[in-house]
């Protein structure tokens, strides 16, 4: 992978190289130009005839070389980069940036890392070289046009991007500020739709958004200002590089000092060497924007593991028994224990329900069974504190259906092999019936997030993964979550069914009312989660 | 592609000053671009430092403001007018709209016309501007110049339609592939919990780099293409100057040609390329946008004739006679009737139907056949849904609460309604039992409890009730997820809310079915029958 780097290299040189071409072309045509007024022989024109051709060839022949060369290498550092990043993830998920937003940034923010270079590092590096070359050739025909270049395109290629960033940085949290409040307002009034029309209150909200809208082009109005003066002042610092050498080189030639023929190319130097400067401005603008999602890959990379591996494996569990006790767990970077103070006991094949409202911490128990968090207090697994077992041995263990389970884009029984990439055919299908997927063929496309088929099948197809893996114990965390009620009592009788002499840990926000819920026929035990508190037993069915 | 779609100056009126705006600046830089020219090539010839330059320049920093601000506001302007166009559509709209996909065209989709508006439209207009004008002045300063610019000028927009349009098909098939290669690392990593429960995380990895690298080469393979296109635009711009450069210079020699005339022409000769390679540039952005406003359009769909029918109006709890109505293609036809003032309670397993037909008595779907009457008047997709909704209080299966205040989610059942009105309705349906009325809600709701949030849906149907003619009440799985003691609770808190008022309740608890006058079973198959009147 030491490719990459000089890659960069060869696409930033070959940028600068189409630039230069350009440069070139402008004042070897300001030479041609000169000398001809003169009017000598031909032959002496022919030099600078074929330079002015090649210069114009050279130009849109590197370009092409640089695209390829610079695509192709910032694609290979997105690939890269990409890797890295999920090795990192796989150690965080889900217990730090597990949240589904951070996520979508982390995602972006790789994405974003071919843009970073093809549009912001690249250029400016071609444009830093190509100027100064410039700035070179400037000095070498006149040493003080050389320092008036020089200023230009330190003014318009780094003094104004700097401004037009500063100035995008406070717009942005303005704009930021404004825009979230449209999405938020425009999701809600969709979300809420049916409602607002039914109740007439539908242009009530349409006025709302009409007067965010207002705010957020205020918002943008005041930004547009300052990003405006930025490139003005870019422009500005163009064209007084241009006067000022041709202000340098006019008294000089007057005076004899100059070669008069040089005149045109000291001038023309600069004003080509416009599309450098232009280049670099982009980049700046573009680096500044993305600095946002450089900091959150940084962050990223540097994150500490949620969990600790063991130094020294503490010993082979005996049977699946799992005893909890005294269990406090906090999220990294919480304020609070979402947990404290539990205690459970899950003999192998017992099925237990757990109850509780949202945010007492139910999911936080299926998480640090799993390893996904770090726990205080004592789990034992067949006897082994769990924080002495590799987490790979626990998941091997301990399996989980999650009401967020994951389809993956690709066929249902692909989806389900996941679980052991070897199964068969026929091992895929029984799990398939013994998750009530009967009626969906195994080679149908799931789509995105699962978005051809219904929430239940979505939620059938986890548990099947689930039976397929053959988990000697199973946490089934609110697996009716996204479900209407008769498929939700459905899909968790045929839950609790399927997963036949397995342990069951059943996690569901239902209030669990003996005899009102056929769901719990289907149990040994039911107990109510209450936050700060051992869960109390409510029923214990035969 | 059309370079500009005439739809955004109808849906978005502002678009029609920006564009003004947009021809006159353009005008403007051009005339700048070429006296700038003139002057330098007159400097240069006579020795001399013009301070007229300077004032050109400096016109030319505004102008560069200017165009920035008006970009900015005339973006902003046109996203807020296509926004509002889009959600009026979407409430005027016959179905209210899967939510999804329609927030997200109207917050990210809209904002993609950003590099649209502020970059494309701006150098189009240039494109067409500043090229014909320099070609003009050329034709008046060195005729030879100008008749070669003339002729590979149109080369541009040419040779780049023809290739466009060579590689157009192949670009757009390698597209679908990138697009899902490019979606299986956003794939992967949502989906990393579950791979890290199936302990198969790792083996993800080596499969990221196999898909990156096939991106990798697929994204290339389409981008040999299309720098193709762009090399040859590149070359035939350059080499023109070049030509231009060499024969003005080779007329010098024969002294065919002033001087200064000669410097003028090759100073100013690029300039009538460098917009149509710059519209180059700009065209993926463009494009994009175009994508957006394209779906946008889609979305608005045709003008939608206003209500010409009156809704039905009456005095008292009104009939409803529900006939053969099929509500979703593939579901058996029901017959009904809901008496006026009494209650009718639709059970039945889910599928069969029962939401949908709650959905078409509130004219939010088009029922495939059949007709449902209220007092001899049809509800049909003419009639004036507005002020028939205004007769009903509907309470949805799962109701959704606004991020504010406990009041604030109480009063949107009936815009301005007075503070003291809904602290009546919050208390009457024992809302305030748990919370208070300045209490704010989370995103959904999130805090309250199902049963919680099903009782501020009850108040909002106490608040119409009380305040409004409510004639006929919808009640859609009122006690889903409720434990018997609340369902008690609030099966006598709706009890004055159906009195007196024709009531469809939809349930699959037989225990609050039996409270109601007549009980109808719905079925997937057969149609609807009335299985017997309750107590």
């Amino acid at each position: 992978m030491k490719g990459i780097g000089t890659r960069l290299a060869l696409g930033a040189l070959l940028g600068a190289a189409t630039l230069i071409c350009g440069i070139g072309l402008m004042a070897t045509s300001g030479w041609l130009i000169s000398r001809a007024s003169q009017q000598p022989p031909v032959l002496y024109l022919m030099v600078a005839i074929v330079s002015v051709r090649a210069f114009g060839m050279g130009r849109a022949v590197l370009r092409y070389a640089e695209r390829l060369v610079s695509h192709d290498a910032a694609l290979r550092l997105l690939s890269r980069t990409r890797v890295r990043v999920f090795e990192k993830l796989i150690e965080l998920a889900p217990g730090r940036l597990g949240a589904s937003e951070t996520l979508g940034l982390v995602v972006s923010g790789v994405d974003g890392t071919a843009d970073r270079w093809l549009r912001a590092r690249l250029p400016m590096a071609s444009a830093a070289l190509a100027g100064l070359a410039a700035v070179a050739l400037q000095s070498w025909l006149l040493p003080p046009a050389g320092l008036v270049l020089l200023a230009g395109l330190l003014v318009g290629g780094i003094a104004a991007p700097w401004l037009a960033g500063r100035a995008a940085k406070r717009a942005a949290v303005r704009e930021a500020r404004g825009r979230d409040e449209m999405s938020a307002l425009t999701a809600q009034t969709l979300r809420g739709l049916p409602e607002l029309l039914a109740y007439g209150a539908a242009p009530g909200r349409l006025d709302q958004i009409r007067r965010a809208d207002e705010e957020l082009n205020r918002a943008a109005g005041r930004s547009a200002w300052s990003l405006g003066l930025a490139t003005a002042l870019t422009t500005l610092a163009c064209c007084a590089s241009v006067f000022g050498s041709l202000a340098l080189a006019v008294p000089a030639a007057r005076a004899g000092d100059l070669d008069v023929l040089l005149v045109a190319v000291l001038v023309l130097t600069p004003l080509a060497a416009f599309e450098a400067v232009t280049a670099l401005s982009a980049g700046a603008q573009q680096l500044l924007r993305s600095r946002a999602d450089d900091e959150l890959l940084d962050r990223v990379l540097r994150a500490e593991p949620p969990v600790r591996e063991p130094e020294a494996p503490g010993g082979e569990p005996e049977g699946t028994a799992i005893t909890v006790h005294g269990l406090d767990v906090r999220w990294p970077d919480a304020d609070e224990d979402a947990l404290t103070g539990f205690d459970l006991d899950l003999p192998p094949g017992r099925k237990v329900a757990l109850f509780g409202a949202s945010g007492s911490g139910k999911s936080t128990l299926a998480a640090a069974l799993l390893r996904f968090v770090e726990y205080r207090g004592s789990i034992t697994l067949g006897g082994v504190e769990l924080r002495d077992l590799p987490a790979d041995r626990v998941r091997g263990l301990i399996g989980l259906c999650a009401q967020d389970a994951h389809v993956f884009d690709t066929t249902v029984a692909e989806n389900i092999r996941l679980a052991r990439p070897g199964a068969s055919d026929e091992e895929v299908a029984g799990v398939m019936r013994r998750a009530g997927l009967d009626g969906l063929p195994p080679d149908r496309r799931v789509g995105e997030h699962g978005a051809s088929v219904s929430g239940g099948e979505r939620q059938r197809i986890a548990l099947a993964r689930a039976l397929l893996a053959d988990f000697p114990v199973l946490i089934l965390d609110e697996p009716d979550a996204h479900l209407d009620v008769d498929t939700a009592d459905r899909v968790l009788t045929d839950l609790l069914t399927a997963a036949g002499d397995r342990t069951v840990l059943l996690i569901t926000h239902r209030p669990g009312i003996p005899g009102a819920d056929p769901v719990l026929g289907h149990v040994d035990e039911v107990l109510t989660l209450v936050q700060g508190d051992s869960p109390e037993t409510v029923a214990a069915a035969a | 592609m059309r370079p500009f779609d005439p739809r955004l100056a109808r849906y978005a009126r502002s678009t029609v000053p920006y564009l003004a705006t947009c021809v006159l600046l353009g005008a403007l830089g051009a005339a700048c671009v070429i006296a700038q020219s003139w002057l330098l090539a007159h400097a240069i010839a006579t020795l001399t430092v013009p301070l007229l330059l300077l004032g050109v320049f400096a016109l030319r920093a505004l102008l560069s403001w200017a165009q920035e601000i008006a970009a900015h506001r005339s973006s902003a302007g046109v996203k807020a007018e296509l926004r509002e166009a889009v959600l009026k559509s979407a409430i005027d709209g016959e179905t209210p709209p899967r939510s999804g996909s329609l927030a997200a065209l109207v917050t990210r989709g809209v904002d993609a016309l950003d590099p649209y508006f502020s970059r494309y439209l701006p150098q189009l207009v240039l494109a067409v501007i500043v090229p014909v004008s320099v070609l003009v002045v050329l034709f008046l300063a060195d005729p030879g110049s100008a008749a070669i610019v003339a002729v590979t000028l149109p080369l541009i927009p040419i040779f780049g339609a023809l290739i466009g349009t060579y590689t157009e098909a192949r670009t757009k098939r390698q597209w679908r592939t990138l697009e899902a290669l490019a979606g299986h690392f956003a794939d992967v990593v949502s989906g990393l919990t579950t791979l890290k429960v199936f302990r198969r995380a790792e083996f993800q990895i080596k499969e990221i780099e196999r898909v990156s690298g096939e991106h990798r080469k697929a994204t290339m393979r389409s981008l040999r293409i299309a720098f193709m296109s762009s090399l040859a635009l590149e070359l035939a711009a350059t080499l023109s100057v070049a030509i231009v450069a060499v024969s003005v210079g080779l007329r010098l020699v024969h002294g065919g040609m002033a001087f200064e005339t000669a410097l003028f022409v090759l100073i100013l000769a690029p300039e009538a390329y460098l917009p149509l390679r710059l519209v180059g540039t700009h065209f993926h952005a463009a494009q994009e946008g175009l994508a957006a406003a394209e779906e946008i359009f889609s979305s608005l769909g045709g003008e939608r004739p206003g209500p010409t029918a009156p809704a039905p109006r009456g005095t008292g709890a009104p009939r409803v006679d529900i006939r053969s109505l099929v509500v979703r293609e593939g579901l058996a036809p029901a017959t009904l009737t809901l008496e006026p003032g009494q209650t009718t309670a639709l059970v039945g397993p889910s599928g069969a139907g029962k939401s949908s037909l709650v959905a078409a008595l509130l004219g939010f779907t088009r029922p495939a056949s059949g007709r449902i009457g209220v007092d001899g008047t049809d509800l049909a997709p003419e009639t004036d849904w507005a002020a028939w909704r205004e007769q009903i209080a509907w309470m949805p299966q799962s109701p959704y609460l606004f991020p504010g205040t406990v009041a604030e989610n109480i009063a949107i059942a009936v815009p301005g309604a007075s503070e003291k009105a809904v602290r009546a309705a919050a208390e009457a349906t024992g809302v305030l039992g748990y919370t208070t009325l300045d209490a704010p809600l989370g995103e959904e709701g999130h805090g309250l409890s199902a049963g919680q949030a099903q009782r501020i849906a009850l108040a909002r149907v106490h608040l119409r009730c009380a305040l409004l003619d409510v004639r006929l009440v919808l009640l859609d799985e009122p006690t889903a997820h409720l434990d018997p003691a609340t369902e008690l609770d609030l099966r006598e808190a709706l009890e004055p809310m159906t009195r007196d008022r024709t009531t469809l309740l939809i349930t699959h608890r037989r225990a609050l079915a039996a409270h109601a006058d007549t009980i109808v079973e719905c079925r997937p198959g057969p149609s609807l029958a009335a299985a017997g009147a309750g107590p």
